[in-house]
């Protein structure tokens, strides 16, 4: 009972959210909207049991894509108004599109029905998707795990060099000739007449 | 497990020393880039002849995700070398064109190990793995150029395309998973002697097969090429067109002849395909252009075309004429790509195939080099470029693919019109301009190439040539052997 409400709040969350992505009138709202609607989402995948893809998809799309989104939407100056201008010109097409899609679903959904022993099953249903996946991640495929964190190596490598200009003459702070500092360059001992002041 | 580290023992080396060299260059009092670049080549020298070095059992590690086997030596060769040659190419013309940083050796070491981790992949995700490494090393290298407009739109181009043949790349790893419940290309090969050749497995194949065309620049999906190989930096161009088309020919022949031995009738077809228009697009592409870079793009395509012919045969022989045929095109075209650096007027470099005109009067040594290279790219007897021709058409004539070879002949007939029409502007057309006397790297390795592509050293007698057929040979049968 409580799963079948929380499927119908989430799925509906999910759906309603979606349309106000594109319905809704100032962008940055629209991405919120989107926020919403990959958070629904997870909460959906968390119901089906997958809840690695659930946390990759609070990560990746909410924390990473939804954030350059709203980046982009803020620093951007694109005219949104006359973007919205041909909304109603573009709906058959879009129309089209929506119906396509949905008629996919309806298939893959009847064929997945139809053959129901076709489902997967998961062998050991007592350890989660994350434990499995850690232990071949870090075991079967350690290597590839490496050889993944030198491509994320070369892409740091790739933004730096194509964007770091370092600019001559300016000034900067240099830590080491600060903490380099001895007492003596630094703090001077005067000794003051009482009533004289520092002059 | 020493043996397991032996058998990495390369790419280990080159990734340790990549990133130890990354953090030595990192000086602010000095630059270092001259002397990084001269390590980097060293160390690309050493990664190359590792593999004949050392005497290393084949074998598997990391579990099976790479697999190193005389076939994946032979490449590691090859690739290393040419990517020496490369980069010390490289080092006047980041000179006079301000653009000398530390970090592009450092890029090449990079990928020249992910193609490194291509040739001896022996899974989908180390393969997947090895071609973005090298790929997006690759992407950066081409926009180094960052305040040139063509630099960051070939950079940019390059990247989007990649992008996409990544997504296709992974949508076929994902079919062939799926159908076959493995990434192991053994397991996928038993797999599908176990099931025949179900539809998504054949799917799964023929998208890897396009992802990986994009790489190799194999018509229908070769667009990217010209315009990036116009746009990028010369000996970033020269790169491109040598090293990382052998590592994606070498993958291709490594997932056709490993997991998907038994559907041979099926990749067949994708490869002739491929093999057909891309000799077509190369030969009557190349015919209009005014840019020399452009030319070796479709030229390179071309190319392409030609290897993939004895890809399609499928056998032992088919595989040594691959490797055979490369081999001889990345020697030209690094050499091709030396003399082109030397085109440099006194207000920098030009590279318009017109302004070669009258080369013999001012320049003959250059002339003869070029002439050298296109006389070998033509394929006319005594020169080497005749013998890649000849071991990459006899193996497919044999197998039975004698309309395939036909096609090929006449477009390399097509294809002769417009390196004779290079051979012609140098020698018979007037001077128009005289370039500055190139320097002394530049020239030796131009002289080096026309020399090796000059039959000098396959004359029997001399051995060389004889003893590298053998190696690419042994690297075939280690192939097969697998």
């Amino acid at each position: 009972m409580l799963i079948a409400i929380t499927f119908y709040l989430l799925a509906f969350t999910a759906i309603a959210a979606a349309f106000m992505v594109v319905a809704a009138r100032n962008p940055v709202h629209s991405v919120m909207f989107l926020i919403l609607t990959f958070f629904a989402a997870a909460g959906l995948f968390i119901l089906m049991g997958a809840e690695f893809i659930a946390l990759l998809l609070v990560m990746v799309y909410v924390g990473a894509v939804a954030v350059l989104f709203l980046f982009v939407v803020m620093m951007l100056d694109v005219d949104f108004v006359e973007l919205k201008q041909g909304f109603l010109s573009y709906l058959p097409a879009g129309l089209i599109v929506a119906f396509i899609i949905l008629a996919e679903m309806i298939m893959v959904g009847a064929a997945y029905f139809s053959g129901a022993s076709k489902t997967v099953v998961p062998t050991d249903p007592e350890t989660s998707n994350l434990e499995r996946f850690g232990e071949v991640l870090y075991t079967d495929y350690a290597g590839a795990f490496e050889a993944a964190g030198l491509v994320l190596l070369v892409a740091m490598i790739g933004a730096i060099v194509l964007t770091l200009r370092e600019r001559k003459g300016v000034r900067t702070q240099n830590a080491m000739d600060q903490i380099a500092r001895t007492r003596e360059e630094g703090v001077e001992l005067v000794d003051v007449e009482p009533g004289q002041g520092l002059g | 497990m020493f043996q397991s580290l032996s058998t990495i023992l390369p790419e280990l080396f080159l990734a340790v020393t990549a990133s130890l060299l990354l953090g030595f260059g990192l000086s602010k009092t000095q630059d270092r880039s001259d002397i990084v670049r001269n390590i980097a080549a060293g160390l690309l020298v050493i990664f190359g002849l590792m593999g004949f070095v050392l005497d290393r059992p084949a074998g598997t590690s990391f579990n099976g995700l790479l697999y190193n086997n005389e076939f994946s030596d032979f490449l590691k060769a090859v690739i290393g070398l040419a990517a020496a040659a490369a980069l010390l190419l490289s080092k006047h013309y980041f000179k006079s064109e301000k653009l000398d940083r530390y970090e592009f050796s450092v890029l090449t070491l990079y990928s020249v190990l992910g193609m490194s981790i291509m040739v001896s992949a022996n899974n989908l995700l180390s393969m997947y793995i090895g071609i973005e490494m090298q790929s997006l090393a690759l992407y950066i290298m081409a926009a180094f150029n960052r305040d040139s407009l063509r630099a960051s739109e070939s950079g940019l181009k390059y990247f989007v395309l990649g992008a996409l043949s990544s997504g296709l790349l992974l949508y076929g790893a994902s079919l062939v998973y799926g159908f076959t419940g493995s990434l192991d290309f053994e397991t996928i090969r038993a797999s599908i002697e176990l099931t025949g050749a179900t539809s998504g497995v054949i799917a799964g194949m023929v998208f890897l097969l396009c992802g990986l065309a994009f790489k190799i620049s194999a018509a229908p999906f070769h667009m990217w090429t010209p315009d990036v190989y116009e746009g990028s930096p010369t000996p970033v161009t020269g790169f491109f067109a040598a090293a990382p088309k052998l590592a994606a020919m070498a993958i291709i022949a490594r997932l056709t002849i490993i997991p998907f031995s038994d559907i041979l009738g099926q990749w067949q077809q994708v490869i002739v395909v491929m093999a057909v228009l891309s000799m077509l697009v190369g030969a009557l592409g190349a015919i209009v252009q005014t840019n020399i870079k452009r030319l070796m793009a479709y030229s390179s395509i071309a190319n392409m075309g030609y290897a993939l012919v004895p890809i399609a045969a499928g056998t032992v022989a088919g595989i040594q004429g691959m490797l055979i045929f490369m081999t001889i095109y990345v020697i030209s075209v690094i050499g091709v790509f030396a003399t082109i650096l030397q085109m440099r007027l006194r207000n920098g470099m030009v590279e318009k195939i017109s302004d070669l005109s009258g080369l013999s009067k001012s320049n003959p040594g250059m002339a003869l080099c070029i002439t050298f290279f296109m006389v070998s790219l033509i394929g006319i007897p005594p020169w080497l470029g005749f013998f890649g021709k000849w071991f990459a058409f006899a193996p497919a004539f044999e197998a039975g693919l004698a309309w395939l070879v036909v096609i090929a002949l006449v477009m390399s007939v097509v294809g002769a019109f417009y390196y004779l029409r290079i051979i012609k502007m140098i020698w018979f057309d007037e001077p128009t301009r005289e370039f500055i006397l190139a320097p002394r790297t530049v020239r030796f390795i131009a002289i080096a190439s026309a020399l090796l592509v000059f039959p000098l050293l396959v004359i029997p007698g001399t051995g060389i040539g004889i003893a590298a057929m053998n190696l690419a040979e042994t690297a075939a049968q280690a192939l097969f052997a697998q």
